[in-house]
């Protein structure tokens, strides 16, 4: 039984997260500091495109680093 | 965006996953047997649907903002994912993806597995395999049907778009039983990888509160934007594999010009 909730917890895990879990946490912060951004008088709509450019290319030198 | 545009992305979409589930079938039928490897492949699809018929009426209650921000975030980071591998194989960092290749490793773990009857199904191995391939790749099909069908409030269309992809593909497969090698699936990923990408950015940040200047033009923009970006990308780490001297420091350095440069 615990095997299979594991199971299922990875597939899950593997499904959303995927191979770099970086990219999962640095959006979720990106999507939390746009909202708090859009509380306030300044537009917030550029920071998302700022964190993908961001992180898109830390993620490929993680993953060149591993190679 | 338009329905045309909406019916493109889906497809695209689908259509990589689908050829992909294709290769898994294929592989059941070819190494085990096609009764079981198609009854594997039905029931999977009947599971989908029934996905589809229960979650798209409950996606679709969703209030906008939420919606959006969470297929935002989703699609962002599934659009990341699928660039990061895209641009890792397009410098020759990563191995292409072969359907070849990984159809003559499924052959050959197909073929060494015993028979087994269960039931009704003549080979439950070659059923398993079917089924699971079909369910895990369609699960994606499904996920990005109802998210960009929910947030243009036309699931009817994405839904069509999928299961367009899914027929032409299915059909492509059974006509010529071998692996959809022609299929440009390395590129297909690429562009897949940057829609994803720009329409998670659009819709998470617009369900985070954030205003696009030019509305859904902004689109126009986002796209073609990170396509650039991505083939800047792919050009650098080219460079930096041809001299590995610079790799350690040469993609930051690229990070932070991108970072001004959006």
């Amino acid at each position: 039984m615990v095997r299979r909730i594991r199971a299922f917890g990875a597939f899950w895990y593997d499904f959303v997260v995927g191979d770099d879990w970086v990219v999962a946490v640095g959006v979720v912060i990106g999507l939390a500091l746009t909202y708090a951004l859009s509380r306030t008088a300044v537009p917030a709509w550029w920071l998302l495109p700022l964190v993908l450019a961001l992180l898109l290319p830390f993620s490929l030198w993680r993953a060149a680093r591993k190679r | 965006m338009g329905s045309g545009a909406l019916f493109i992305a889906v497809f695209l979409a689908c259509v990589v996953e689908a050829v992909e589930a294709t290769t898994i079938v294929l592989a059941a039928g070819t190494a085990r047997d096609w009764r079981s490897a198609t009854s594997g492949m039905v029931g999977a699809l009947a599971v989908l649907a029934i996905v589809v018929a229960a979650l798209g009426p409950a996606v679709s209650a969703l209030p906008l903002h939420a919606l959006r921000l969470v297929v935002g975030a989703l699609l962002l980071v599934f659009g990341l994912q699928w660039l990061r591998k895209a641009i890792l194989r397009a410098s020759g960092r990563k191995a292409l993806h072969d359907e070849d290749k990984i159809f003559a490793e499924q052959l050959a773990t197909a073929a060494s597995q015993a028979r087994r009857r269960a039931g009704l199904v003549p080979d439950w191995y070659g059923f398993t395999l079917s089924f699971k391939g079909v369910l895990l790749e369609g699960l994606e099909v499904v996920f990005i049907v109802l998210t960009f069908g929910a947030n243009q409030h036309d699931i009817g269309l994405a839904a069509i778009a999928g299961a367009c992809a899914v027929a032409v593909v299915a059909a492509v497969g059974v006509a010529i039983r071998s692996p959809l090698t022609r299929v440009p699936e390395n590129s297909m990923k690429f562009v897949v990888g940057i829609m994803l990408a720009a329409f998670g950015t659009f819709w998470g940040a617009e369900g985070a509160g954030a205003h696009w200047p030019g509305a859904d033009a902004a689109l126009l923009v986002l796209i073609p934007a990170i396509a650039v970006f991505a083939l800047g990308l792919v050009a650098l780490m080219r460079r930096n594999a041809a001299d590995p001297g610079r790799q350690e420091t040469a993609v930051p350095a690229a990070a932070s010009a991108a970072g001004k440069g959006s």
